[in-house]
């Protein structure tokens, strides 16, 4: 028998504002345990929620980005349930009336096109961490990330593949960045992701029994874990088992999913309207503005960098993989940058040094003015490419001074003829043997020539001059 | 409506209550006759009436994002019953 | 006259004039507690210390003083949070807490000049009608100590009665502070829900809960609501607005003004003394101007039960961060992290405050919610709605405040819904958040106090308590003080 793979996706996005959802503590990640704290985000008795209107702002914004209805009256509800990591024994979540009802979203795999429909999008409040520690036997509660701002987003169970899962959140990642609204960071848990997976045998149009699965910290993860668990339930189908319904944790170690320890009771979570939050309404005018300042997505900048520009799609591929460096790019060619230059720079050198130093383009510091300024001496014919390179790598770290470096290293193209045609007659006169080798028409003599003025000149000389006058002396020779 | 003793088992687990039996009993009869009682709302009909959890029409109470300083650490640690110096202390809870 | 027989008006003014010092009234509260709260128990804390500290501070500034309230001694029920000052809510499970901050009425109080004598003893989270459910032992009665001050703002109308300060903050979630008012012969009020910030009264029930004050009399309270009003961005459910400057807008004239008098609230269960004594007010009003409009209210019979559904729905929720985690106490001996919760929670919490945490779970649960919990939201929107049909045939509604006077400690705690039936004729008022007045107007034949209601629309507290005052003007039921607790 044939089987398909359906799965559904439930994807938290912390939300890249600068305060929680509820109050005014700061959300920076990291900071030493319940430092980022105050009464109404670790439940003290008496604390109120207020909300956030970026929060707001936000969630409505993903929700347009996703082809979302947006709903125009909505509520916050409680979802009850007793962890230490929540203390006030309640989420705030959304339950009955979400931000957003009914989007859709375009993939674009090998295997051809799809869509996937997003369910809902609610906004809630993240819980705070728990790190056990073993030489007390004691949990230890940290509340730093307790009420920083979430959105949840539902997909409905239209994947069919780990290829589709993972375009999906390579796209959402990408639409989330480039519209603000979240960093998307998986390291960090800035985007997490749970993955509700059934078998059925192909044709059948019911579900099967579905698995949730957690604890999935990157994307690789997930895919593994989508073969791996429609693996497991296919084999225990196929030997006439049943699947069970449960929660299941990906093992990175073992390349497994393991069902958790089931909680000792029922989850019955008894959601009902937060009674601390008035409702929201938004009306038409203010989901104008939020779709008129609505900014190009990566898609729509793709397809205008190859009809602008005329850039190869490969290029625009890369260069919009991320929004800081498509900033980067426009900021580049805004600065007069050509624009073919400007996508070779950033496709080679920039991508180069941000992967050896494991940096994310928003924290490059290398501005672009920095770096136009290079390439346009490069074009002026003050730097030859290479040595152009070597500036780059020093300037990258601390975004220096290109000029200065240049000068202090001497290292100023020489374009003066007399200079170089001075070199040049010193290179043959010290190389019989290769200037007769060449006039004998062994092509290779001449390189070996260029590279030894290039030495003499220490590689300040311009390389298509060089070869002309070396040209021009051997010809006249 | 009839309130079991099964029932009110089961809203103590999720409320973390463990009464002791006799306390149990008790509750379960007081909840059946309280529970009776409440049952004279079904005698209103309220077809069609929006269920009304805020009973101002205020709306969009909405704060800016902007930064304020967090709480002293201590100050919000200072009445927990097992606390150390940086967070609430618990028996295990993760797996 | 004695201090202690004094209005907080009459006593800020003369502090102001310079007759009485600040400390001297703080003296003389103080010395009243020590006096009388052996048999009272109307306080859980007394901050002695402070309160003198604070009343030789503010003595230095009475010159410019911007209350009328200023350097008068009060207190605060047990359920307010106040910075550094163990606030229990009468529960064991609280333990010493002692809140991080100021709860924004404890704030604009001290802005005024208020001297805090401590906190008050109440029902256990404000879950009752006597303040028998305390942890810390029942308040008893100044007007018979083998009574029930009512509850659950029992030590504030207490204190207040017996003169151990001049006014309280209560907190009333289903009559909490008009009952005990009633049973202790003051005048207390609930303001318009959402006029008085709730940022750091802890929760009973979140859409119901609303702080006012209880006092000797309608100016009083005019004047505490003055300082306590107003939007407070920490609240989000608190409104724009305010009811104008309440003190200065008494002045006793009922002419014009339409008393609704519904038959449903002075049909059978109703104790004739007391019917007979609410009724009264209505003629001292009509003499004064008023219209009496007789009118029915025909919902009566479902307040109750919405009432006790909601509260008990919310408070399930709001009382789940009591756990024994990161404040209050924690049982001993546990082995796990549910054995905690569960140990910390049956031990720490009474059993009043069980049953309605579990009623609470029940109507929320899954199968139920429906049944209970949103047909009881329902319900309200239909208490709602009647309440503003009745408002467009009269500016206030005249009701009892209670069936009967105070009962004696222990008769109610038996039969709990016998105790939640006795709330009938306060919690409408606080499903359809509108503002309601308790005012004293008479004694039984036992002499206990008798209270009559006044319900406004919302906002309207200036005209609630410009009748009382009306009243209070032509009575002296008001004036009336206790034997109070037994000289030690």
């Amino acid at each position: 028998m044939t089987w398909e793979t359906v799965i559904g996706l439930e994807t938290h996005v912390e939300l890249a504002t600068r305060t929680k959802i509820f109050c005014s503590c700061t959300t920076q990640f990291g900071g030493a345990p319940n430092t980022h704290c105050c009464p109404v985000c670790t439940g003290m008795p008496g604390a109120l929620p207020v909300l956030n209107r970026a929060v707001l702002e936000f969630a409505v914004k993903a929700g347009l980005a996703l082809n979302c209805q947006i709903t125009r009256y909505s509520k916050f509800d409680r979802k009850n349930y007793f962890y230490p990591d929540l203390p006030k024994a309640y989420q705030i979540s959304q339950l009955y009336l979400p931000i957003a009802r009914g989007g859709r979203v375009e993939l674009h795999t090998p295997a051809g096109d799809s869509a996937v429909g997003i369910h809902e999008i609610h906004m809630e409040e993240d819980a705070g961490k728990l790190v056990h520690d073993p030489w007390i036997d004691q949990t230890r509660a940290d509340y730093n990330r307790c009420g920083v701002p979430l959105i949840e987003i539902v997909t409905e169970p239209d994947f069919r593949s780990a290829d589709q899962v993972i375009a999906y959140l390579e796209k959402l990642k990408e639409t989330l960045q480039y519209l603000g609204v979240s960093d998307c960071k998986m390291q960090e848990g800035s985007l997490r992701c749970d993955v509700n997976l059934s078998v059925r045998p192909m044709g059948s149009t019911e579900f099967g029994t579905r698995t949730e699965m957690k604890n999935l910290n990157s994307f690789k993860a997930i895919a593994r874990a989508i073969d791996y668990e429609a693996r497991r339930q296919i084999e225990l189908l196929e030997e006439g088992r049943r699947v069970v319904q449960e929660t299941r944790r990906w093992d990175e170690n073992k390349d497994a999913t393991y069902a958790m320890r089931s909680k000792e009771n029922a989850q019955d979570y008894r959601y009902f309207p937060e009674p601390d939050i008035p409702p929201i309404e938004l009306s038409e005018e203010y989901l104008d503005e939020l779709r008129a300042s609505q900014p190009e997505l990566a898609e729509e900048k793709r397809a205008r960098y190859q009809a602008q520009y005329g850039l190869p799609a490969y290029d625009c591929q890369m260069i919009t993989l991320d929004k800081a460096l498509a900033d980067f790019f426009e900021e580049l060619v805004e600065l007069g940058t050509p624009a073919k230059q400007a996508a070779n720079w950033i496709m080679g050198e920039v991508l180069g040094a941000l992967s050896t130093k494991g940096l994310e383009p928003r924290d490059m510091k290398l501005t672009a003015k920095t770096l136009a300024h290079l390439i346009a001496l490069v074009g002026a014919g003050k730097l030859n490419r290479n040595t152009a390179v070597k500036v780059f790598e020093a300037v990258f770290d601390e975004d220096g001074d290109v000029d200065a470096y240049v000068k202090d290293h001497g290292l100023e193209q020489v374009s003066d003829a007399g200079v170089l045609e001075d070199a040049v007659t010193q290179v043959l006169a010290a190389n019989p043997q290769s200037v007769a080798d060449f006039q004998g028409g062994k092509e290779k003599a001449f390189g070996f020539l260029v590279g030894q003025v290039m030495r003499q000149l220490k590689g300040k000389a311009d390389p298509k001059l060089v070869n002309a006058l070396l040209r021009k002396a051997l010809g006249g020779a | 409506m009839k309130i079991t003793t099964e029932m009110v088992e089961y809203i103590s687990q999720l409320s973390r209550l463990s009464l002791p039996e006799e306390e149990k009993q008790a509750m379960t009869a007081q909840l059946e006759q309280i529970v009776d009682y409440m049952d004279v709302l079904n005698q209103l009909d309220t077809t069609g009436i929006e269920p009304m959890s805020h009973v101002f029409p205020v709306k969009n109470v909405l704060r800016e994002d902007v930064v304020e300083p967090s709480f002293d650490r201590a100050l919000l640690l200072a009445n927990a019953p097992v606390p150390d110096e940086e967070a609430f202390l618990t028996p295990k809870s993760v797996e | 006259m004695e201090l202690r027989e004094r209005t907080a008006l009459e006593l800020g003014a003369a502090i102001q004039k310079g007759e009485v010092s600040v400390a001297e009234a703080t003296q003389a509260a103080l010395d009243a507690i020590g006096e009388q709260d052996g048999t009272l128990n109307s306080f859980i804390t007394v901050t002695g210390e402070r309160a003198l500290e604070r009343a030789e501070r503010l003595q230095k500034g009475v010159k410019d003083a911007a209350s009328p309230l200023y350097g008068v001694p009060m207190a605060l029920k047990d359920n307010i949070c106040t910075k550094g000052v163990k606030t229990s809510c009468a529960s064991k499970i609280l333990g010493d807490f002692k809140p991080p901050y100021d709860a924004t009425v404890v704030e604009k109080l001290a802005a005024a000049g208020a001297v805090s004598l401590g906190k008050l003893n109440m029902d256990e989270f404000a879950m009752g009608s006597t303040s028998e459910t305390s942890y810390y032992g029942p308040t008893r009665n100044p007007w018979d100590l083998d009574r029930a001050p009512g509850g659950s703002s029992g030590g504030a109308a207490a204190a207040v009665a017996a003169g151990l300060g001049w006014y309280a903050i209560g907190s009333d979630t289903g009559g909490s502070i008009r009952q005990p008012a009633a049973y202790c012969g003051i005048t207390g009020m609930k303001p318009t829900y959402g006029t008085v910030s709730r940022y750091g009264l802890i929760a009973y029930a979140s859409s119901l809960d609303q702080m006012g004050p209880l006092c000797r009399d309608a100016a009083d309270c005019a004047a505490v609501l003055d300082v306590l009003q107003g939007r407070d961005r920490r609240d989000s459910t608190s409104l724009e607005g305010d009811y104008g400057h309440l003190l200065a807008s008494l002045t006793g004239d009922m002419r014009g003004m339409r008393i609704g008098i519904p038959s449903e609230c002075f049909a059978d269960g109703l104790d004739d003394e007391v019917r007979r004594s609410v009724l009264a007010v209505a003629d001292v009003l009509k003499r004064r101007g008023a219209q009496l409009v007789e009118l029915s209210f025909p919902v009566m019979e479902y307040v109750v039960p919405t009432y006790y559904i909601i509260a008990a729905a919310e408070a399930s929720s709001n009382l789940s961060r009591f756990d024994g985690v990161k404040y209050g106490w924690r049982a001993e001996g546990y082995e796990d992290l549910t054995d905690l919760y569960n140990k910390t929670r049956t031990q720490g919490f009474g059993l009043e405050v069980k049953r309605r945490i579990l009623l609470g779970t029940f109507v929320l649960s899954t199968g139920y919610y429906d049944a209970y919990y949103k047909k009881a939201l329902q319900v309200k929107a239909v208490i709602k709605r009647a309440f503003d049909e009745t408002f467009t045939r009269c500016d206030m509604l005249l009701t009892p405040v209670s069936p009967t006077t105070a009962p004696k400690l222990g008769a109610s705690l038996s039969d709990p819904l016998k105790m939640y039936l006795s709330d009938i004729y306060t919690v409408s008022v606080n499903l359809a958040g509108l503002p309601g007045l308790s005012m004293p107007c008479g004694f039984d034949a036992k002499g206990l106090p008798i209270g009559a209601q006044l319900i406004g629309p919302h906002f309207g507290e200036g005209r609630l308590l410009n009748a009382a005052y009306a009243f209070q003007q032509d009575t002296d039921y008001h004036k009336q003080m206790p034997k109070g607790g037994e000289r030690a």
